[in-house]
């Protein structure tokens, strides 16, 4: 080979590119640790308008709706757990995405959840969630489930039992419609404040998905609503034990000894309950369980 | 001017200025600034916004088609035309005429640039009646565009030494697209548990020129501060990325035969 | 004697062809060759002969298959060697939207020169070539003659000591072929050594020391240019001039060409005598007798039947050649 100029310059390129793509990669973490912050305003909100944005997509919508789908988990996945956060944008995102594309079901139901949840945990909208949650039922009318998350959402959040039933009822109208859209219709009728009528609908909630943060967050509200059932009944149990007994217990054993408990029960983490100052039962000090998810508090997601 | 790529440089910028193309795209350009101010005479309160946005994508844009249009020829015209022969026949290295049509299309998009912002700053003016120090972060963004043409440039000079024109656009286009998306490419990561496809998709991230580094014109727009570091490690990044480029380009160009 | 300003030893060039790409084909085929310093070498052969990619090698801009060169003593990979020698392309083209004067600064720019040496040179070979006039006008207006000129001035405007050029005269009118022709003689008296590859014949007697001959990428021959070419007398020509009324001899009539009343004829040394009594009896007026001796033209003709004849076109080589 008598070309040398060339065997020189190729050694040097396959030597020094390398080298080079290492300093880049490096580089970029720095640049994505200083422009993180900047990143995270979204420049791609500069186009708040899905509709526009839809346009201008030139046909690829489906594909810009995974786009925005993947910067909406990004989005709230960075900002979760953030004391004082409330997700302003995350409306937006989700409206954008449906916009570009309205069969994109997960989106709906991981609005449902998020939007509803007050902050930290969410962006406490009940009612963009409503908005979301119907326009998805406009574009996927067969899709009985988004009935199951109106559902939810009147009556979990907004606390409107007589909507909540109508949702599930209009839901359980579809054949494909499991038949606990009928028999969480007549509950929530009947019953909607009730915590077991909450405990079937978060129950639903979580069958009915396979989205891990989805399911995590049903998991911590069917805890708490278990652990409330059980201190209710223990309650019940240590006021008896008062009647009989003149005093409230000071330990489980107490009970246990007098024959009111059988073993230690123990919550949906394992941990068992313990007797409280003025006999009043409570969680162990180490337990994971939440009482009350809604309550404004650092959450981990 | 006694360096090569410095000779090369200067013609090369004496033919792009000498052809009427260019002079379409920049009156395009001060067009869409203009329609900036006409669009942000109908929007009460946000002109400034508007100006900024429209303004520094009608930049950035324009910016990009020249680097890429211009970028794809500077080598394949020349072999295509044999203007090379006599030049590769004289003491000039290859790499030092990669270099020069390189520094002379750079040297040609800042001039441009330059009018433009010359442009951009009548309208704000004309719009917002003073200069403010925060509009500073516009000058930072219109850095940032030079850099990522920089980069364009290089990309396209490479693909110039092995293929048409055409083929020479649609891949230069298909990375700097991929490099403005590449954030979403490497998040694709996340919604899987399978580590091979997680380490595919944050290689694929170093490796792609990652374009987004630069755009910062929503920032300019909402008066913003940029990190200083920021602006060390953009130019950082587009003069080391340049050089992979060049040196590639020059790997490939010094074997070629010409035909 | 001292280096020779241009040695080539086994230059070749395969191309590889085909839509695969998998057959090669041989446009060079181990060229060796010497110029010694101040020749006027002519490199001559028909079009596809190789001569063009002989000189793309020994510039640079290709790279041969296997084999080396040297221009001056020094390797053709090495670019500072460039310094010494001058190129001119075959058609040559430039970039139309400078002036000659631009173009000219451009290249000289190139080799260094100060501004006060640039503006100097560029005077003198513009008046060299004759283009002083046309000196500011856009390249994209030139001829191709006016093309050509441009290309011998951007070739020697340095002063290089080994100048080549590609069919220099290709595309002139006989001017324009007589004022290479003239420069090439004028670089030849200032001692520098001249290569030129040209399929016109009669400009490489007139001009060179030697001349080569390059046939299907083989060289066929290397010489002056009478010593390629026989000194046998083959014959004698007689040109003579007979009106319609004289009667000629059958036997001449039947092997003589002619137009309107001018003949000629081609007839062995030892009929001579023969032939003239014959035509003095006709009243025929002898024009002229001159011996024939083969020509470069003949001897390229040969060769060139020859090689067409005797071996295929050096395609097939097999593939798998190293490069």
């Amino acid at each position: 080979m008598s070309n040398v100029n060339h065997t020189r310059i190729l050694r040097l390129a396959l030597v020094a590119i390398p080298i080079l793509f290492v300093l880049l990669a490096f580089l970029q973490r720095d640049i994505d640790a200083a422009a993180g912050p900047l990143q995270n305003q979204n420049p791609e909100l500069m186009i708040q308008s899905g509709k526009m944005l839809k346009k201008m997509s030139l046909g690829y919508d489906s594909l810009l709706a995974d786009i925005y789908w993947t910067r909406t988990v990004q989005y709230f996945g960075f900002r979760v757990g953030k004391p004082g956060e409330t997700f302003p944008l995350l409306a937006p995102l989700l409206d954008i995405t449906t916009t570009l594309d309205p069969q994109l079901i997960i989106a709906y139901r991981f609005g449902t959840i998020f939007l509803s949840e007050p902050d930290p945990a969410g962006a406490g909208r009940a009612d963009l969630a409503v908005d979301l949650v119907k326009k998805g039922i406009a574009a996927n009318p067969d899709y009985w489930r988004l009935y199951q998350d109106l559902g939810f959402l009147y009556s979990i959040r907004l606390k409107d039992y007589p909507k909540a039933a109508e949702a599930y009822l209009e839901g359980s109208k579809n054949p494909k419609a499991q038949i606990f859209m009928k028999v969480l219709a007549a509950a929530v009728a009947l019953k909607g404040d009730d915590l077991e009528t909450s405990r079937a609908i978060w129950g639903e909630v979580y069958n009915s998905t396979q989205d891990e943060l989805i399911r995590r967050r049903a998991v911590q509200h069917l805890q708490a609503i278990q652990a409330n059932l059980d201190l209710k009944r223990l309650n019940e149990v240590s006021e008896a034990y008062a009647q009989k007994f003149g005093h409230f217990p000071a330990t489980i054993q107490d009970l246990q000894r007098a024959g009111f408990v059988r073993g230690a029960p123990k919550d949906p983490e394992g941990y068992p309950y313990v007797i409280g100052p003025a006999g009043v039962p409570q969680l162990d000090p180490q337990s994971p369980v939440v009482l009350d998810p809604d309550k404004k508090q650092a959450v981990k997601p | 001017m006694s360096s090569i790529p410095g000779i090369v440089a200067v013609n090369t910028f004496r033919e792009a200025v000498r052809d009427r193309v260019l002079y379409n795209l920049i009156f395009f350009a001060l067009l869409m600034i203009a329609a900036a101010v006409l669009v942000g005479g109908i929007s009460i309160g946000i002109e400034r916004d508007v100006i900024v946005n429209l303004g520094l994508t009608a930049i950035s844009l324009f910016g990009i088609i020249m680097a890429i249009f211009i970028g794809v020829g500077l080598v394949y015209k020349e072999i295509e035309k044999r203007t090379l022969y006599s030049l590769l026949a004289k003491p000039v290295q290859r790499w030092q005429f990669l270099v020069g049509k390189f520094g002379g299309l750079l040297l040609t998009l800042v001039v441009n640039t330059l009018l433009m912002t010359v442009g951009l700053a009548i309208a704000l003016f004309y719009v917002a009646h003073k200069f403010e120090s925060s509009d500073a972060t516009i000058l930072i963004a219109i850095y940032f565009v030079l850099l990522e043409l920089a980069l364009i440039t290089a990309l396209a000079l490479f693909f110039s030494c092995f293929s048409s024109p055409m083929l020479s656009t649609l891949y230069t286009l298909g990375i700097y697209v991929a490099g403005v998306f590449a954030p979403d490419i490497r998040d694709i990561g996340l919604f899987t548990d399978n580590p091979a496809i997680k380490t595919v998709a944050k290689c694929i991230y170093y490796v792609l020129p990652n374009f987004h580094n630069f755009n910062i014109i929503a920032a300019a727009a909402h008066k913003e501060a940029i990190p200083h570091a920021l602006i060390w490690q953009n130019t950082a990044y587009a003069i080391l990325y340049s050089t992979v480029a060049l040196l590639a380009a020059s790997a490939v160009f010094s074997g070629r035969d010409l035909k | 004697m001292g280096t020779p300003a241009i040695e080539i030893e086994g230059l070749t060039k395969d191309y590889a062809v085909g839509f695969w790409r998998k057959k090669m084909r041989r446009s060079l085929d181990h060229l060796s060759l010497q110029v010694n310093q101040g020749e006027a070498f002519g490199f001559l052969g028909p079009n596809g002969a190789g001569k063009t990619t002989t000189l793309k090698l020994l510039m640079g801009l290709i790279f041969p298959t296997s084999g080396s060169a040297r221009i001056q003593g020094r390797s053709i990979a090495d670019i500072g060697m460039h310094r010494q020698i001058g190129y001119m392309p075959e058609q040559p083209y430039f970039y139309d939207y400078l002036t000659a004067r631009e173009l000219l600064d451009y290249f000289a720019r190139v080799f260094g020169f100060n501004r006060a040496e640039r503006e100097a040179r560029i005077q003198k070979f513009l008046d060299r070539v004759g283009l002083t006039a046309s000196s500011d006008v856009q390249l994209r207006k030139f001829s191709k003659g006016m093309l050509q000129r441009v290309g011998i001035a951007q070739a020697i405007l340095h002063d290089p000591q080994v100048v080549f050029l590609d069919e220099p005269m290709s595309g002139l009118d006989p001017i324009g072929r007589r004022e290479v022709r003239d420069i090439i003689l004028e670089l030849k008296n200032q001692g520098k050594t001249i290569f030129f590859s040209t399929h016109i014949l009669s400009d490489a007697e007139m001009l060179c020391d030697r001349v080569s001959v390059l046939v299907g990428g083989r060289l066929q021959g290397v010489g002056a240019p009478r010593d390629i070419v026989s000194m046998d007398v083959q014959g004698m020509e007689i040109l003579f001039e007979a009106g319609a009324a004289m009667s000629l001899p059958a036997e001449i009539t039947g092997k003589a060409t002619h137009t309107g009343d001018r003949y000629r004829i081609e007839v062995p040394e030892a009929d001579l005598y023969v032939a003239l009594e014959k035509l003095k009896n006709s009243q025929a007026r002898i024009l002229s007798v001159a011996p024939l001796r083969p020509s470069l033209e003949d001897y390229f003709l040969k060769l060139v039947a020859r090689q067409k004849a005797a071996a295929p076109a050096p395609e097939t080589v097999s593939t798998g050649v190293a490069s």
